[in-house]
């Protein structure tokens, strides 16, 4: 974390952070309900939800698509700060 | 099946190769310096590198693995789709960032940041190594699995021709080439399967495979008393064919016989024509039959197809995605299963035959018998899948040529932006693979001895060109995945081990160059290993590397991010004990005494195969535990 940054930039980059740590948790909740349903209660993943298609398809697509919908929430609310952040300090001294 | 090479094919997939080679040359004198080398200068736009992510991940196991099990088993494939997406959130959320901020060019780098020390180092490298070299044994099989029905050569050939373009690859232009040939590997892998896809929906699904004949259905008390079934001589039971009484063979017209297997339903019986192999000191016969294409000769022919649909129809058109779904959900697919049947002069006959199963199974997970166990109440059968979709959900994070992506782009921004292209990007293919692998299911294209080809033969059957185009695609994936990998391991020698661990003090020129004989001495022990592998299920080294990186490296990643109270001794510690634990559990596990060693499962001495629920948590404990203990002591 750069020391000398800009009070703002340091807090909206702590806020970014701790977006992604909400977004992490809501996405690793589904898959585990996900993971836990297909081994304790396989059964319930035919049930047939909507629109003819059964349970495993619909939460299957649903965690894909939930995937990539968080990644662009995620990219949207972290978009701002981008502009603000210069190059990051590299770790300096050839090796 | 027997395989013609065709013409185009050859032409494609030598354009593909040339260019790619080509291209590396071209940019070779980008990445004479180590940070051209390992990293692309951090030069890369962070659109081209997320696609470049796509290309990295989407290795041979995701495109011809998961569609060829999707198309052999229906749903079990498609979990992991599931799971290797689901590994990008942690990517994205937890690891991208301080993964860029922390590190230079190698996963070492970020792991040592705090602590410069050499143990961390040396530990991570060997990590690294391991990782990288599991990964690489199922590409290079892959690669020969390929070539074989492309281009008519032998398994070995297309090992050596992947070795030989990939280690060009790498020495040229190091990160800066592999990148861009994973660029275009990846967008033109989702593109054509996306093209695929849509041919696939709008020839919509059709009942029947010419191929085969159905006999029946007959009373079930009375067609076992018939002494000639269709016009045909019925065949005695003998040799070997007595043993179960589900097998009818038929004289054939030709030569040999004509193989069925019986099916009861509902009080009628029906017969359904299989397919037999037998290994003998003669040669391969085929249902009695020398193997070739001549007059009295036979080959095995493709099968898959769709046995009953919805209603009176027999094609149904055109179809959207979620009517695609929904008409096999009520339809009966025919799966190609294998048994065996031994006979008087201890030869054995490999017997492929269609099991009717309703489509309403094929789309819920637990078909495939490593997955079969969720249906029961056997807790081992659980905790194998709870342990792999942990693995999976764990392992992605922590794939060491994933890894070094992130020093290809600018910052940290940059980072996160090409994780949500290469999110993106890789979850449309998964959404991709389920209809691909269905595909391949129903359209009677399916090798009924090899389901690695699945999706290159599912376009074969739409048309020569689409099956040249991505054939060479996929040998396209081998070359990317390969060539990151090895560049990974290359980075671990050179900059990790020589010259961190070892404190050997290179110059810049020298240490690249030390890069580049690393490069060359793994991709030439990845081209041994590849041939001597040949007949090792693929998919399970990937499950392996998987569990391996997983235990090694995110839990000391995550904690280091985490935890303030990480120490070195504790991260050192928590890579071996997480990289041996799961090596050793997987090396004595009951899948790798049966399917590697050839030993009886049953005498395996661990309980369950997969060791990500163990293991990972191991390392975790193990950090804790020694730094605690570490930091109690007074520093020296």
């Amino acid at each position: 974390m750069p020391d000398q940054g800009i009070s703002t930039q340091a807090s909206a980059e702590r806020r970014g952070a701790r977006l992604g740590v909400i977004l992490f948790l809501l996405y690793t909740a589904c898959y585990l309900g996900f993971v836990f349903l297909n081994a304790f209660s396989p059964g319930s993943m035919d049930q047939i939800v909507i629109a003819g298609l059964n349970l495993a398809i619909v939460y299957g697509f649903g965690l894909i698509l939930l995937a990539i919908l968080l990644a662009f929430i995620y990219g949207m609310a972290r978009r701002g700060e981008s502009k603000v952040q210069a190059a990051g300090p590299q770790k300096g001294g050839q090796s | 099946m027997i395989y013609d090479p065709s013409a185009v094919a050859i032409v494609v997939f030598l354009a593909f190769v040339g260019f790619t080679v080509g291209l590396s040359f071209y940019l070779g004198g980008k990445a004479k310096s180590s940070a051209g080398y390992f990293a692309a200068h951090g030069q890369i736009p962070w659109f081209i590198n997320g696609v470049a992510f796509a290309g990295d991940y989407l290795s041979a196991a995701s495109f011809l693995g998961i569609c060829g099990m999707i198309a052999a088993y229906g749903y079990d494939g498609f979990l992991y789709s599931i799971g290797y997406l689901a590994g990008w959130v942690v990517a994205l959320f937890v690891i991208a960032e301080p993964m860029k901020r922390l590190g230079k060019f190698t996963f070492a780098d970020a792991l040592d940041a705090q602590f410069d020390s050499p143990g961390i180092k040396a530990a991570a490298g060997v990590s690294t190594l391991i990782v990288s070299v599991f990964y690489l044994i199922p590409q290079m099989v892959g690669a020969g699995v390929l070539i074989q029905p492309l281009l008519g050569f032998e398994h070995w050939h297309g090992v050596v021709l992947v070795g030989a373009a990939v280690i060009t690859i790498v020495v040229t232009a190091g990160m800066v080439s592999t990148t861009w040939v994973q660029f275009l590997k990846g967008s033109l892998l989702v593109v054509f399967s996306a093209v695929l896809v849509v041919l696939v929906l709008n020839r919509g699904l059709r009942e029947g495979n010419d191929a085969f004949q159905t006999l029946g259905p007959y009373p079930a008390g009375q067609w076992s008393t018939m002494s000639e079934l269709d016009g045909r001589e019925i065949l005695p039971e003998e040799d070997g064919w007595q043993a179960s009484d589900q097998w009818v063979r038929l004289a054939s017209p030709t030569n040999g016989f004509d193989l069925f297997r019986v099916y009861e339903s509902e009080g009628f019986v029906w017969l359904f024509q299989a397919q037999s192999v037998r290994t003998s000191d003669v040669g391969t016969l085929i249902d009695g039959a020398p193997l070739g294409r001549g007059a009295n000769e036979k080959s095995l022919k493709p099968g898959g197809s769709i046995r009953n649909l919805p209603g009176e129809q027999t094609e149904t058109g055109p179809l959207g995605p979620v009517d695609y779904l929904a008409t096999l959900q009520q339809s009966e697919v025919m799966l190609w299963k294998k048994s065996s049947v031994r006979h008087d002069n201890g030869d054995e006959s490999v017997v492929y035959y269609p099991q009717p199963t309703a489509g309403s199974k094929v789309l819920r997970p637990g078909e495939h018998p490593r997955f079969a166990g969720i249906r029961s109440d056997d807790w081992v059968g659980k905790i194998n899948f709870l342990s792999l979709m942990l693995a999976l959900f764990c392992g992605t994070a922590s794939l060491p040529h994933i890894l070094i992506r992130y020093y290809t782009v600018k910052d940290g921004a940059a980072a996160r932006k090409s994780t949500i292209v290469g999110i993106a990007s890789i979850g449309f293919f998964y959404v991709l693979t389920l209809y691909l692998g269905l595909g391949a299911m129903t359209s009677g294209t399916l090798d009924v001895t090899n389901n690695n080809m699945a999706a290159p033969l599912l376009a074969r059957g739409m048309s020569p060109l689409l099956f040249a185009i991505i054939s060479a695609i996929a040998f396209t994936t081998v070359l990317g995945t390969v060539s990151g990998l090895i560049l990974a391991s290359s980075g671990a020698v050179a900059h990790d081990l020589l010259g961190g661990a070892l404190g050997l003090q290179f110059s810049e020129a020298v240490q690249v160059r030390v890069a580049k004989w690393a490069a060359v001495a793994v991709g030439l022990a990845a081209i041994g290993l590849g041939i001597l592998f040949q007949d090792l299920n693929v998919s399970y080294l990937v499950g392996w590397a998987f569990s391996i990186a997983a235990s090694a490296n995110l839990p000391a990643l995550v904690m280091l991010l985490f935890w303030r109270g990480t120490t070195a001794q504790g991260i050192i510690a928590s890579v071996i004990v997480g990289m041996v634990s799961s090596l050793g559990w997987i090396l004595l596990s009951a899948d790798t005494f049966e399917k590697v060693y050839g030993l009886d499962p049953g005498s395996s001495p661990v309980p369950f195969s997969q060791p990500g629920i163990v293991t990972i948590p191991l390392a975790l404990l193990t950090l804790v535990i020694v730094s605690w203990w570490s930091r109690s002591k007074p520093a020296g």
